[in-house]
């Protein structure tokens, strides 16, 4: 069973569970200690800003349970958009430590003058992903493209673990993959079939 | 490279889809959920969903076809029509949409705006204006279906609004809706030169042509299309339409 994390700043969980229903997966919104036990893969959903989304997971009580789970257990777990940001150690966007899970940090777009005339925060619409590394997460996916919504973006991550990176104003960071530690900026849920092969290679792979 | 939102624009009475021109004349487009699932095959941008009577009438938004809708949707969702309170916004989102479009209470109460992007992040809060060219060649805002003037002038609310944390503004132009002449490019202009969130222009696009217009010399960074996307033909049939990623090839921000 695939578990979404429901915590206050999980977003539109919903909008995933439909998904995962669409494509014929199981799944179940939760914050419940057995269930997140008992869940063969995590997903983290996540909109907002970082310090809220770290003291609502606080809130929740979880942070020690799924860090059990996914460092030593090595559940799979796919982060998506501030999900995938709580990873880090830190963003620019709080003062809050982030998860650690993985070696980066959140940064906010920087432009410079020129730029800023063209390219609007937030990054808002479909767009591209350059796939780095040959990774099951976009098996089967033609001409990936996905729908982001952020203001705020990974980096300084090993290059290693850089599944994927987009381009807006500069290229960035727009998936990670370290062993079972999935991350994407973009929203699958809300990214048509190109979300579905995704969300279902997750499940299939991982 | 980010392409700019191309996102039809629907109009609901009640549980009708409807199309107006200049704001006049309901023509009976058919059943919303069936134009959705069509939507959803083309595989849309993101969507519009406006209940264009429910703030006439006083009617809360209808959460059940709101959940409805929502099912039908792979891709970002935006709803308006009846929002009066923070719970409205509550249930929407919860329904499964990531976006509500505020309009006559976001202008009557613009504190209203605040307290939204507080409770739920300015990333689910789009500010809707419906606007018409005045004699003078001001641009006014107006509400309940552009029946009634407020006395505000568009590019003073547009920037006030992102002030308050409004995420996004889907900018009407009364005068162009339904008439496929192009969008009032200079009503976009005016309002995307002065605020940074992403302007959504809505109004009067009747071929590709526009949308580019509204894009490359307007500063949208997005586009509404209503009737080019519904009707077909001179008679306006009903036929539903998206244009398909190579026409759309050309088109960026």
């Amino acid at each position: 069973m695939i578990v979404i994390v429901d915590y206050q700043s999980s977003g539109n969980p919903n909008s995933i569970k439909n998904m995962l229903k669409h494509i014929g997966l199981d799944s179940k919104i939760s914050n419940t200690v057995s269930d997140i036990e008992n869940a063969d893969r995590l997903i983290l959903p996540g909109i907002g800003a970082f310090d809220n989304g770290m003291n609502n997971l606080y809130r929740s009580g979880l942070i020690d349970l799924l860090t059990q789970r996914v460092i030593e257990k090595g559940i799979p777990v796919l982060g998506i958009c501030l999900g995938m940001q709580l990873f880090t150690h830190k963003s620019e966007e709080g003062s809050i430590a982030g998860l650690g899970w993985i070696d980066a940090e959140t940064v906010r777009f920087k432009f410079n003058a020129e730029m800023e005339k063209t390219s609007r925060i937030p990054h808002m619409g479909w767009n591209t992903v350059d796939i780095k590394h040959d990774s099951k997460l976009f098996k089967n996916i033609v001409d990936p493209r996905f729908y982001f919504a952020h203001s705020y973006h990974v980096a300084g991550v090993n290059e290693a673990d850089v599944a994927a990176t987009s381009f807006y104003g500069y290229e960035f960071v727009s998936s990670i993959i370290k062993e079972n530690i999935i991350g994407v900026q973009f929203h699958p849920e809300k990214s048509h079939k190109y979300g579905m092969v995704l969300l279902k290679n997750f499940a299939e792979y991982f | 490279m980010l392409k700019p939102r191309v996102i039809p624009s629907l109009m609901l009475k009640g549980n009708r889809l409807v199309k107006t021109v200049k704001y006049n004349g309901e023509l009976y487009i058919g059943d919303p959920l069936n134009a959705i699932r069509i939507f959803n095959e083309k595989e849309v941008d993101e969507l519009i969903v406006l209940d264009i009577q429910a703030s006439i009438e006083n009617r809360k938004p209808s959460i059940a076809l709101i959940r409805e809708i929502a099912s039908e949707c792979f891709m970002p969702l935006c709803y308006g029509g009846g929002i009066t309170s923070i719970e409205d916004i509550d249930q929407i989102l919860d329904s499964g949409v990531e976006k509500v479009a505020i309009s006559t209470c976001a202008v009557e109460n613009p504190q209203f705006i605040k307290t939204a992007a507080a409770a739920f992040g300015s990333q689910s809060i789009v500010i809707s204006l419906d606007v018409r060219k005045e004699k003078d060649g001001r641009y006014e805002i107006y509400t309940r279906r552009g029946k009634k003037r407020t006395g505000w002038d568009a590019s003073s609310f547009a920037q006030m609004a992102q002030n308050m944390g409004a995420g996004e503004i889907i900018l009407n132009s009364i005068d162009m809706d339904g008439t496929l002449q192009g969008y009032d490019i200079d009503l976009i202009k005016s309002i995307s030169s002065i605020v940074s969130i992403p302007v959504i222009a809505s109004g009067g696009a009747g071929k590709l042509a526009h949308l580019r217009e509204a894009i490359s010399q307007g500063g949208a960074s997005a586009v509404a299309v209503g009737s080019m996307f519904v009707l077909h033909g001179k008679l306006r049939a009903v036929l539903i339409s998206y244009p398909s990623p190579q026409e759309l090839g050309d088109i960026t921000i």
